[in-house]
């Protein structure tokens, strides 16, 4: 199942995919939502609980505005209508982990409606509808212990309230999507502005960003049945589970089946989604108004300066990357896709004397990504300064180091967080462009290689690379190759 | 000699402060008398005499010192178990909290403690305050300190018994429609329900969150005044709490009656209600003339509603409070199969009869396809009943009825749920309304010679009239003749 069909699927023209997403990302505010509680991952079971968050009876919630402001941050970014009031309702239903057995969440008045997300796929955009966003408090997590491992049939059920009560915001697409591959991007693109706005730690692996998705296939202008995929636990994982789906109900329908509505779960070991539950017993959640709370009724003012503090979000940065600095749609992408790399970027191109913008887009999508990549949040969090960084160009623009050499440095400054120059020069590191230097280490590879020289006089190229590759060896690697080679043609000429 | 058990909050407040009597032996005063007739009134579900001594001595090291005093430094108490005391067991009468400790204390009995009050226990209630003669505790039955075969209202019926009872010169109840007027009116004593969102709710074991309110049952308007200027005031536990000024309660008590303007509640001053109790009902109103009220009669159209739109919405509310106690972090557990059939069981058994009814008329209003004809159709009707008090209240400063309809019935004569609900119909819209109200003695019925209250109503936080009226009204009455459990000492 891992190798698409391509032809397959894209010569099917007789059924249309429509997908649409649930992301509830975690927000990284001090305390939890309701109580003082500070907010993490992982930790002693239960070692982040008061009264209010293990719901003791009498306890009563109060509003973490922090988490209000965050909401609001994300629905603002997301271009959706704020609510000049919003409210607050119980979602009742009884699950161990839930302390209150309901879920205070937002039903008919959400914080944010009506936004829009513009995601590139291939060069191609596609506008994507925000359903909402609304804010509602995390459950703590079950573990279910012996016998099948789930709630009904284990031995017996451990309960951490650590992430009870943490904000949680919910985010919904409009059904406007047609493929796994918008999917993944709108999934990437949520993650980006989330992470630009510094209101989540947006890590999927921690759960901290959570995507849910629903799909139907179904011949055009007809209605699918919705199948809702949960644990998708990576973007790719996303990718690959909507594309099974896709696949497995195309595949049902072309035999003549039809689709169960129902739940499934993204397998990512067996690369299957597999049944969960049939959705013919509909929940009834008993909604109502939370009467503990008041309705949100934010200050225009503070709305104002909000909107007047939301900072770049990342296809604006991208599309001003090309713009202003010319750089290519694919390094402007690259250099956009945390908020941490923009950044770095930027200050190493103020620092930089001599390096261009193009120059300095270069080390960082081609050399330091890959370096990055081997570093935990590497991109979110990159170990070295924009100043350190525009030396580093600069050193190589100037000659005073080899690309490969700046390659070698740095990795020297990821791993030590140190400056370019004080790593060349401690290591010896340098480039020698010195022609009389060079000249005698190129006289004694030539007296060593007779034949060599000879058959290059005649005009046989093979060897020349072996001969510079002597010389740099001669000068411990430091030779100026464009010096070097320079110099080998002025001789042999 | 008056024992200092007989003695109101204000009294024992001063004699303490000025070293006339010390806080220990007003404790140890209360203790026996509550010793004394506990047996026949059994208005503690938890009795706490140590931490009471513990208590008094702290407050007599503060008066020998000379620190400042609170308000009511050395004075005993009663609170109704569904108010959160740490480390003191909090049931709210029901099986299903029989074990549970609270880690932290509401704040309300916070607020009590730092003004020097002394705790000797905690008093019986219905279960989870769902009832009207507290025959709902999961534990026991009060009985009424003026007729020991009577119930002594509720839900708040162990706090009004033990005040009437001499066990403690004040407590505090809580009221969601009714709770603490109607018993204080069936034991004879003052009750007051403050305007929703005065005292802070954090820490009350909820039953119907946008009703429940905490106030102080006395055995004068002066002490009502007294408590609740230390328990009222904003929280930041709770965000309904609100956030405007507490006035000098006890200053406005002198204020008197007259030229205010007061309206008898037609709807609820004749049908329905005893023919004994309207005539001490009118006697009082014939008093407040003669203090100089003038008073009419004003028609509150929607008030015959109040216990239909009361009965949609507190029990759905509760029905989601409740769910909370589910046997997996605190209370009872009785095991079960798996999670679910643990949660069943421990429900199964925790809760009473009346609880369990609640629960399911609430999930009833909530569920899907119900939710419009029921829930929020009686939130639409209670919004109507807040107009109809408010358009009486641009005409009349306070609003008058009985405080319930009859005087205090029998253990067990009432059987029926709707009939009992009925017991509330006084009560039931001023707290549909939000608004202030009280009950004070009016006399006795001259039926059976068992208390009549007379329920003053007024504005959303317009406390202070209420109390300067109730307070007139209580002076012009005088003194009710005591319990004839009283005399036995």
């Amino acid at each position: 199942m891992s190798q698409r069909d391509e032809g397959l699927v894209s010569s099917d023209q007789t059924l249309v995919t429509t997908i649409g997403l649930e992301v509830h990302v975690e927000l990284k505010t001090n305390t939890k939502m309701f109580c003082g509680c500070p907010v993490g991952f992982g930790g002693e079971p239960n070692s982040r609980v008061c009264p209010v968050c293990l719901g003791h009876p009498g306890t009563l919630p109060t509003m973490n505005e922090k988490a209000v402001e965050y909401t609001t941050k994300i629905a603002m970014a997301l271009g959706c209508d704020i609510a000049p009031r919003s409210l607050f309702h119980r979602k009742n239903y009884f699950y161990p982990d839930m302390p209150k057995n309901y879920q205070i969440s937002q039903y008919d008045l959400p914080v944010g409606e009506r936004g829009s997300l513009e995601v590139e796929v291939d060069g191609e955009f596609f506008t994507v509808g925000i359903t909402r966003a609304h804010l509602e408090e995390d459950t703590g997590k079950s573990i279910h212990v012996g016998g099948g491992g789930r709630i009904h049939d284990a031995d017996y059920s451990l309960e951490d309230f650590n992430r009870a009560g943490t904000p949680l915001v919910e985010i919904v697409s409009e059904p406007d999507i047609t493929s796994p591959a918008i999917a993944r991007a709108y999934a990437t693109e949520l993650r980006a502005i989330l992470e630009y706005l510094g209101v989540s730690d947006v890590r999927m692996e921690e759960g901290s960003m959570r995507v849910d998705a629903n799909i139907s296939v179904a011949p055009p202008g007809e209605r699918g049945r919705k199948v809702e995929i949960k644990n998708m636990n990576s973007l790719r994982s996303v990718y690959r589970a909507l594309e099974y789906e896709e696949r497995r109900q195309r595949e049902v329908l072309r035999a003549g089946g039809t689709i169960t509505q129902s739940t499934r779960h993204w397998d990512e070991k067996a690369a299957k989604t597999q049944e969960l539950r049939t959705k013919e017993e509909a929940f009834d959640y008993r909604y109502f108004p939370e009467p503990d709370l008041v309705p949100l009724e934010p200050a225009v003012e503070w709305l104002r300066q909000l909107r007047e503090d939301q900072p770049e979000l990342p296809i604006e940065r991208a599309k001003r990357y090309e713009r202003e600095l010319g750089l290519t749609p694919y390094d402007a992408g690259v250099l956009r896709s945390t908020k941490a790399l923009g950044d770095l970027f930027e200050q190493a191109l103020a620092a930089a004397k001599k390096a261009d913008a193009k120059q300095v887009s270069n080390w960082v999508t081609n050399d330091l990504m890959g370096l990055l990549a081997a570093v935990p949040e590497g991109t979110k969090n990159p170990p070295l300064t924009g100043s350190n960084l525009a030396e580093l160009v600069d050193m190589v623009v100037e000659g005073a180091l080899s690309k490969s050499q700046g390659q070698q440095v740095l990795q020297k400054m990821i791993e030590t967080g140190r400056s370019p120059r004080q790593i060349a020069e401690e290591s010896g590191i340098k480039q020698v462009s010195d022609e009389e230097a060079l000249e005698a280490a190129i006289d004694a590879a030539l007296a060593a290689n007779p034949d060599v020289a000879e058959r290059l006089r005649s005009g046989d190229n093979k060897p020349f690379g072996f001969l510079m590759g002597e010389v740099m060896k001669a000068t411990k690697g430091q030779g100026n190759p464009k010096v070097v080679s320079g110099l080998i043609r002025k001789k042999l000429s | 000699m008056t024992e200092l058990w007989e003695r109101t909050a204000a009294d024992l407040a001063s004699l303490i402060a000025s070293k006339e009597v010390s806080a220990a032996e007003v404790a140890e005063s209360c203790i026996a008398r509550t010793n004394e007739v506990e047996g026949e009134v059994l208005s503690y579900l938890t009795l706490t005499p140590e931490a009471a001594r513990a208590k008094a001595a702290e407050v007599d090291a503060a008066v020998a010192s000379g620190e400042p005093l609170g308000p009511l430094a050395g004075v005993p108490m009663a609170l109704k178990d569904i108010i959160c005391t740490a480390g003191i067991r909090s049931t709210a009468a029901s099986k299903i909290l029989d074990t549970y400790v609270p880690p932290y204390s509401a704040t309300v009995a916070q607020r009590l403690y730092d003004a020097g009050g002394v705790l000797l226990g905690k008093a019986n209630l219905d279960e989870f305050a769902m009832g009207s003669s507290t025959e709902n505790s999961a534990y026991q039955v009060t009985h009424n300190p003026w007729d020991l075969s009577k119930v002594p209202g509720g839900s708040s019926g162990g706090s009004a018994a033990a005040v009437a009872a001499g066990q403690a010169p004040f407590s505090i109840g809580t009221d969601t429609g009714g709770s603490i007027r109607q018993p204080a009116a069936l034991c004879g004593v003052v009750g007051l329900k403050p305007t929703y969102g005065l005292v802070p709710r954090y820490g009350l074991i909820a039953f119907a969150s946008s009703l429940d309110q905490a106030g102080p049952l006395t055995r004068d308007v002066r002490d009502a005044a007294l408590v609740l200027q230390v328990i009222a005031g904003l929280d930041p536990k709770d965000s309904t709490s609100l956030p405007s000024p507490v006035p000098d309660y006890l200053a406005a008590l002198e204020k008197g009656i007259e030229a205010l303007k007061v309206g008898v509640v037609k709807e609820i001053s004749g049908e329905g209600v005893d023919p004994a109790v309207q005539t001490r009902f009118r006697e009082a109103v014939q008093i407040l003339e003669k203090l100089g009220a003038q008073v009419g009669e004003v028609s509150l159209p929607t008030f015959g509603y109040g216990i239909d739109i009361y009965y949609l919405i507190a029990p759905a509310e509760a029905s989601s409070n409740l769910a909370r106690f589910d046997g997996v972090r605190y209370g009872l557990r009785v095991d079960g199969a798996d999670v679910e059939q643990m949660n069943r069981a421990t429900r199964a058994a925790g809760f009473g009869a009346e609880v369990k009814r609640r629960i399911m008329l609430g999930t009833y209003s909530l569920s899907s396809g119900y939710y419009d004809a029921y829930y929020l159709k009686a939130q639409k009707a209670r919004t109507l009943i807040a107009r109809d008090f408010a358009r009486a209240y641009e005409e009349f400063d306070l609003l008058v009825s009985p405080s319930a309809p009859t005087t205090a019935f029998g253990i067990g004569e009432i059987t029926d749920p709707l009939t009992m609900y009925l017991s509330d119909i006084c009560t039931v819209p001023s707290s549909l309304a939000g608004a202030a109200a009280i009950s004070v003695p009016a006399g006795l019925s001259s039926d059976d010679g068992l208390p009549v209250g007379i329920q003053f109503m007024a504005r959303p936080l317009d406390e202070t009239t209420m109390l300067s009226a109730a307070y007139a009204f209580e002076q012009e009455l005088g003194p009710l003749p005591k319990p004839p459990l009283w005399s036995q000492s």
